[in-house]
């Protein structure tokens, strides 16, 4: 059975918050789940996916985050509770049905989850999706720590119901890689079947019945700024002058820093985990009681600003400071030495800084970038792609997956990147405006996500661009999370369809389309030398499962290989495609066995030919 | 209860997180609150993977710069790279097995001197404990121990407020069957390795 399953409330379990927020929804039984994949928030989603498989929990991965919601929206307006889960960029992709669902409604429990990462720890920007619960009038909750996220998400959905709204639930990645001890709380059973009344003029959002909408979202609003002044999520802790409003991971290493810096008796902090819309009444109160008030929020000055209004409509005049010089910076994520520094300064406290060692004298120590596998199928592809291309100038827009890392010497496969599907459109846009060569590199799950209307631009805008669509079977950098073109055998899992890459990209009508087997080096070159001809668009689809993936499912075939003397350490193998399994023993280029796959590729490109499989009896 | 920050410190595939979930589990075993952090940004693809553990009475999960009390390394030169995690108080457990990084293969860097490695922690911290555990945990039966050969030298340290009977126990019924033998083993190496130290 799935530990999330695990019917024994008050038992405590060790879980990654991700995990802990998974419990909540299925505590709070939610039937219908739906998500696209993306770090940090990719283990919710997971963990609800192997759930589904031994209970009556409807999930499915859709193909991007718009659609996901909006099925979601179907099914939270047919009485069933709902959960759409999804990182911070996600909802940008979202944002278009999100606006209007919170005019629309639910009538069940909705919870939608933002995932956001401060720091970019894996990710292309850092924005602060608070502001969407202002950009779309619905109510945010916001755990400070793991066990609160599970409580919180539960709680999301009865909110959710009590509002008729969708609630946003907004997490950083410190809460969602984070783990702790989670006393569970007790399952409830699921809905699984709901029905949907016919309600045009209430569910058809035409401009008249907008209208309408519009004033039921502000009267929302209204009562759920009042539950904010209630809610038990928004607390005070202490009734000294000195006050301190704080959200999320913030509450964390305020706490810690009172205690360390000995102030409990004179400070006040004011929590705000029900975030949006503030509570006013509680903030002046709070303001009244407080001389100054430092607001201690990673991201944007979102609390601050707003504080800020409300001391002005309380006519108090008291010093209120949050970002700035000295203080808080809008950019990355806090640590704790950060915050306690900041509130010693703020509020005039000796204190002894941490002291990390000088470390001028220490020699530089060689970078670990994450780098594609021993034997990744995008490495060769990016090897035939550069070969093919040799001698003229190119651009090569990228786009968010593993490949992505090709970007870095000696491939150096990666010259524009802005977000999900970007690599077409942008593509298009390349061709136009210069006359450069222009070849862009997109994943089989991200051509799925967004990549497709980009090629359907291309075609009817008869834009001259090639695509190479990495198809690797799966949706390998957030962990293998399977895609439309996946087969879903491979899970074991029946009922699925499947969308074969090429016969959709022929159907839009791209004249000139090649699926290549990436590790036959000369073929490859030779076939996207052609497409590199075609004047137009063309797409090369390579074709190669992802070796992590393949070796999860016990389909790899590993045949090692090796260096052998006739090596003249020409060092193509190593200068050209880098890949992993290389090492250098002395002067000499050597394979790790255990790390090598034997796709080959350094084989075909070897001048000497001096790299050969490992006899059988040598590979033990 | 007193606080202690132990940062670990692994390349992708040490098997960092195992050794971070066996010290959560011992330390509820032991009463002892405890959160964690981890920042495993594509690990399986050959990055670097940093865990904090936070024991006692604190609620951050993530250590600052200058504030680990203890600092394990499963690499060499990862160890170093994480002393500003360090102050003059910390100790420091490192596997002095190194795995270099692929960019020195490529010659976009020189791995550092293990010796000259090794002065400068002892310089710059309270304790250094340095041993090989990937010789320790082919001794003990699987070379996949290495983690916990690390776990055994932190425990024999003291610093934790863990005890040795809960780690072992946390072994016996936490990690895989086929395993429990040779981490038992490669646990009880460590120890005695930091023992000797």
């Amino acid at each position: 059975m799935h530990k999330l399953l695990t019917d024994s409330p008050g038992e405590k379990m060790l879980l990654l918050g991700n995990e802990a927020i998974a419990r909540g929804a299925i505590e709070a039984g939610v039937a219908f789940a739906t998500t696209y994949p993306g770090t940090p928030s990719s283990e919710i989603s997971l963990n609800l996916f192997q759930v589904s498989h031994e209970s009556d929990l409807y999930f499915e991965y859709s193909t991007n985050e718009k659609v996901a919601l909006e099925v979601a929206a179907a099914a939270a307006n047919s009485g069933v509770r709902t959960f759409c889960m999804m990182k911070h960029v996600g909802l940008n992709v979202a944002a278009d049905p999100l606006m209007t669902l919170a005019y629309v409604g639910v009538n069940a429990g909705m919870v939608i989850l933002t995932a956001d990462d401060p720091s970019m720890f894996s990710s292309q920007n850092e924005q602060d999706n608070r502001y969407y619960g202002k950009l779309s009038g619905l109510p945010i909750l916001e755990p400070s720590s793991v066990e609160e996220a599970r409580q919180m998400t539960a709680e999301a959905f009865d909110l959710s119901e009590r509002l008729g709204e969708p609630v946003i639930l907004r997490t950083t990645t410190r809460i969602n890689h984070s783990s702790a001890f989670v006393e569970l709380g007790k399952l409830t059973s699921r809905k699984t079947k709901g029905d949907f009344k016919k309600d045009p003029f209430n569910l058809v959002t035409v401009p008249a019945v907008s209208r309408r909408l519009h004033v039921k979202l502000l009267e929302n609003w209204d009562k759920a700024q009042a539950l904010a002044e209630s809610s038990g999520y928004n607390f005070t802790d202490g009734t000294g002058a000195w006050g301190i409003i704080c959200n999320g991971v913030s509450y964390g290493y305020v706490s810690d820093a009172v205690k360390e810096l000995g102030i409990a008796d004179k400070v006040r902090v004011l929590r705000l985990g029900f975030s949006y819309p503030l509570p006013p009444k509680l903030i002046k109160t709070f303001l009244k009681g407080c001389d100054k008030v430092l607001v201690v929020e990673e991201g944007e000055p979102v609390m601050e600003e707003a504080v800020k209004a409300f001391a002005q409509e309380a006519g108090l005049t008291l010093p209120i400071a949050g970002k700035g010089e000295g203080l808080f910076s809008r950019l990355y994520e806090y640590d704790p030495a950060m915050v306690r520094r900041v509130m010693a300064g703020f509020f005039g406290v000796p204190h002894t800084e941490s002291q990390p060692p000088d470390l001028s004298d220490v020699p530089e120590i060689p970078q670990r970038p994450p780098n594609l596998c021993a034997g990744c199928s995008h490495r060769a592809t990016f090897y035939a792609v550069k070969k093919a291309a040799e001698g003229e100038e190119t651009i090569y827009p990228t786009d968010i997956g593993c490949y992505t890392l090709g970007f870095l010497p000696p491939l150096a496969m990666g010259d524009f990147l802005i977000c999900m599907g970007s690599s077409v459109s942008t593509a298009c846009g390349f061709s136009k405006a210069t006359d450069k060569k222009v070849i862009s590199f997109i994943g089989d799950s991200t051509f799925f996500h967004s990549g497709l209307t980009g090629l359907v631009n291309a075609v009817y805008n008869n834009h001259n661009f090639t695509l190479v669509i990495l198809d690797n079977g799966t949706t390998a950098m957030t962990g293998h999370q399977p895609n439309p073109g996946v087969d879903m055998s491979n899970f074991n899992l029946s009922g699925y369809g499947h969308v074969s890459i090429e016969a959709v990209v022929r159907a839009i009508g791209v004249e000139h389309v090649t699926v290549i087997k990436p590790y036959k080096v000369k073929k490859s070159i030779e076939a996207v030398k052609a497409a590199l001809d075609h004047k137009g668009v063309s797409v090369i689809i390579s074709q190669e499962m992802c070796t992590l993936y393949a070796r999860g499912l016990n389909q790899l075939k590993v045949r090692a290989f090796t260096v052998t003397d006739k090596c003249k350490n020409h060092r193509d193998c190593i200068n050209q495609i880098a890949c992993p399994a290389f090492y250098l023993d002395g002067e000499r280029v050597q394979i790790n066995p255990n790390t090598c796959v034997g796709c080959a590729v350094c084989a075909q490109i070897c001048p000497e030919n001096a790299i050969t499989p490992v006899k059988a009896k040598q590979a033990g | 209860m007193e606080t202690t920050r132990l940062i670990i410190v692994a390349v992708g595939g040490q098997g960092n997180l195992l050794a971070s979930k066996v010290l959560g589990e011992a330390a509820l075993l032991s009463g002892v609150p405890v959160r964690m952090s981890e920042i495993h940004g594509m690990a399986q693809r050959g990055g670097v993977v940093e865990s904090a553990i936070v024991f006692g009475d604190a609620k951050s999960t993530i250590i600052s710069d200058g504030e680990a009390n203890v600092l394990v390394g499963f690499e060499p030169s990862e160890t170093l790279r994480a002393l500003n995690k360090c102050s003059a108080d910390t100790t420091v457990i490192t596997n002095m097995a190194p795995l270099p990084p692929f960019t020195v293969a490529i010659g976009r860097g020189t791995y550092p001197d293990l010796g000259q490695a090794q002065d400068l922690i002892k310089a710059k911290t309270k304790r250094l404990i340095a041993f090989d555990a990937v010789d320790l945990a082919t001794t003990a039966g699987s070379v996949m121990s290495v983690n916990i050969v690390l776990l055994g030298a932190l425990i024999q340290t003291g610093i934790l407020p863990v005890s040795k009977t809960n780690v072992e126990e946390t072994i016996r019924t936490k990690t895989k069957k086929a395993f429990v033998e040779a981490n038992l083993k490669a646990f009880d190496l460590g120890y005695s390795a930091a023992a000797n130290a």
